[in-house]
């Protein structure tokens, strides 16, 4: 019966290998996994070559679960490639979904990071100024490197995406929930993502008053968090109330602010002037120096508020240098 | 005419304080650039930051945003909503690559034409200065299908 087993694909482009680790998270349930599923990719923890992905037929592999953000020629060719040979295409964490930590580099391009991080980063040693090249001619043939692109792309604006699975990484339980409604082939309609369409608040077991109030931000080293009250009423920078939930509150629990990997809400118009404006208006302050001041002790407001989704924003991407 | 460059300023307003006192500009007969297009909210307050941020993807120069004073809000408070969200969304745009100078925030009264068609004129000029923003151009992301695979195994 093994023909009749699901064939998986898990690929990993601009990720840091967190959501790969997510996966074995599940604990002994992978073995659940294993019994249902062949895993016929997966980089991080089985040998393969490209070569064997592009010998598939297309259409042989059930479902991908990709990883990452796109941001090289190889991400691309992958990305394609895996889109021709799987039936339905899982944007599997926060940098596949919404472009991730790594869509920051959208603040820049190609050649001002490349400067940065081979010329001038406190702990770059580089005196001939090397930075990699696409080919090399060696007397064995020539070398090639994929090439980075200006740009950081979420896995949609790529290639067609059925189904997202948000966080970084996605909880056990959301990865669960995903793999048990592929395998049950219960998926909701193409297009869902799969997490809770409530806020995290919702799930946040905190005390949260009517009409809360700010008085003064703080960031998480500054003060010791109360450990009952809302974060957010205590002044951290806690995204919670413009991020989807379906996590868990996990961080919220733990005293620390919600950073908001799971996105932003439904019908949102954009994630970073969601955040913006639920943070800034319950401040107490009514006069302009007032909110002026408090509101400079909020640092890094485009770090903070589109951490995870500068590329699927409204902005995008700040202009290129070039 | 000249070949000067004619700035699009988007003026997010309130319905019941600055855009009455536009309409009193006009009333009056006073002259203003024409570079501002009134676009109204019920009140200050409803101006989404993502409603600046779209106005800038699609094409604005400028955008200033404009209601009650405070104390003055109909809806009692919606004005200091918006006061309270400008400082941090002037920092978020300075950090995109936006100039301070093209956003602004200023509160006009039903019977402030006069200070309606003085902020419409500053802010055309400071925003002149500045030259387009052109965002679409200037912050373009590369068409994926003009991207270049890499094939090697």
């Amino acid at each position: 019966m093994a023909d009749k087993k699901l064939q998986f694909a898990i690929y990993w482009a601009a990720s840091c290998g967190g959501c790969d680790v997510a996966i074995l998270d599940v604990n002994e349930k992978i073995l659940d996994i294993a019994a249902a599923a062949d895993i016929r990719l997966w980089p991080v923890a089985m040998d393969f070559k490209y070569k064997d992905v592009e010998g598939w037929a297309d259409g042989e592999i059930d479902v991908c679960l990709f990883n990452g953000a796109v941001r090289n020629s190889e991400q691309l060719h992958l990305a394609r490639l895996l889109r021709r040979k799987c039936k339905v295409m899982v944007a599997f964490g926060a940098c596949a979904c919404f472009g991730g930590i790594p869509g920051l580099a959208n603040l820049h391009d190609r050649k001002s990071i490349f400067e940065a991080v081979y010329g001038y980063t406190a702990s770059t040693v580089n005196p001939e100024g090397t930075t990699p090249q696409p080919h090399l001619k060696v007397p064995e043939g020539e070398l090639t490197l994929p090439v980075f692109f200006d740009d950081v792309y979420s896995l949609s604006q790529v290639i067609p995406v059925e189904y997202y699975v948000p966080g970084c990484p996605p909880t056990p339980d959301t990865i669960m929930t995903a793999v048990t409604a592929i395998v049950t082939g219960s998926l909701p309609p193409p297009g869902a993502t799969v997490a809770s369409d409530k806020s995290v608040c919702h799930d946040c077991k905190r005390k949260k008053s009517d009409k809360p109030t700010i008085k003064r931000f703080h960031r998480p080293f500054e003060i010791v968090p109360d450990p009952e009250q809302c974060l957010l009423e205590q002044g951290f920078t806690c995204m919670g109330s413009a991020s989807r939930g379906g996590c868990g509150a996990l961080c919220p629990a733990v005293n620390m602010p919600c950073r908001g990997c799971y996105g932003p809400m439904p019908g949102s118009l954009d994630p970073g002037a969601d955040a913006l404006a639920a943070m800034t208006s319950i401040l107490a302050a009514s006069d302009d120096a007032t909110v002026a001041a408090e509101t400079a002790r909020l640092l890094d407001p485009l770090g903070t508020f589109y951490r995870f989704t500068l590329p699927v924003s409204v902005l995008g991407r700040a202009p290129k240098a070039s | 005419m000249s070949d000067r460059f004619e700035p699009v300023i988007a003026v997010l307003c309130c319905n019941w304080c600055t855009y009455a006192g536009a309409d009193l500009a006009g009333t009056a007969r006073m002259k203003y650039a024409p570079n501002v297009r009134l676009l109204r909210v019920m009140c200050s307050g409803r101006i989404d930051p993502a409603f600046v941020l779209r106005a800038f993807a699609e094409g604005a120069d400028g955008v200033l945003i404009a209601g009650c004073h405070p104390g003055d809000c109909h809806y009692i408070n919606g004005n200091l909503k918006t006061m309270r969200r400008f400082p941090q969304l002037k920092t978020m745009l300075a950090q995109f690559g936006i100039e301070p100078a093209r956003v602004r925030l200023e509160w006009i009264s039903a019977s402030e034409g006069d200070v309606f068609v003085k902020v419409a004129n500053e802010m055309t000029g400071q925003v002149r200065a500045l030259g387009p923003l052109n965002w679409k151009v200037r912050a373009a992301v590369e068409p994926v299908s003009g991207l270049a695979e890499h094939h090697a195994g």
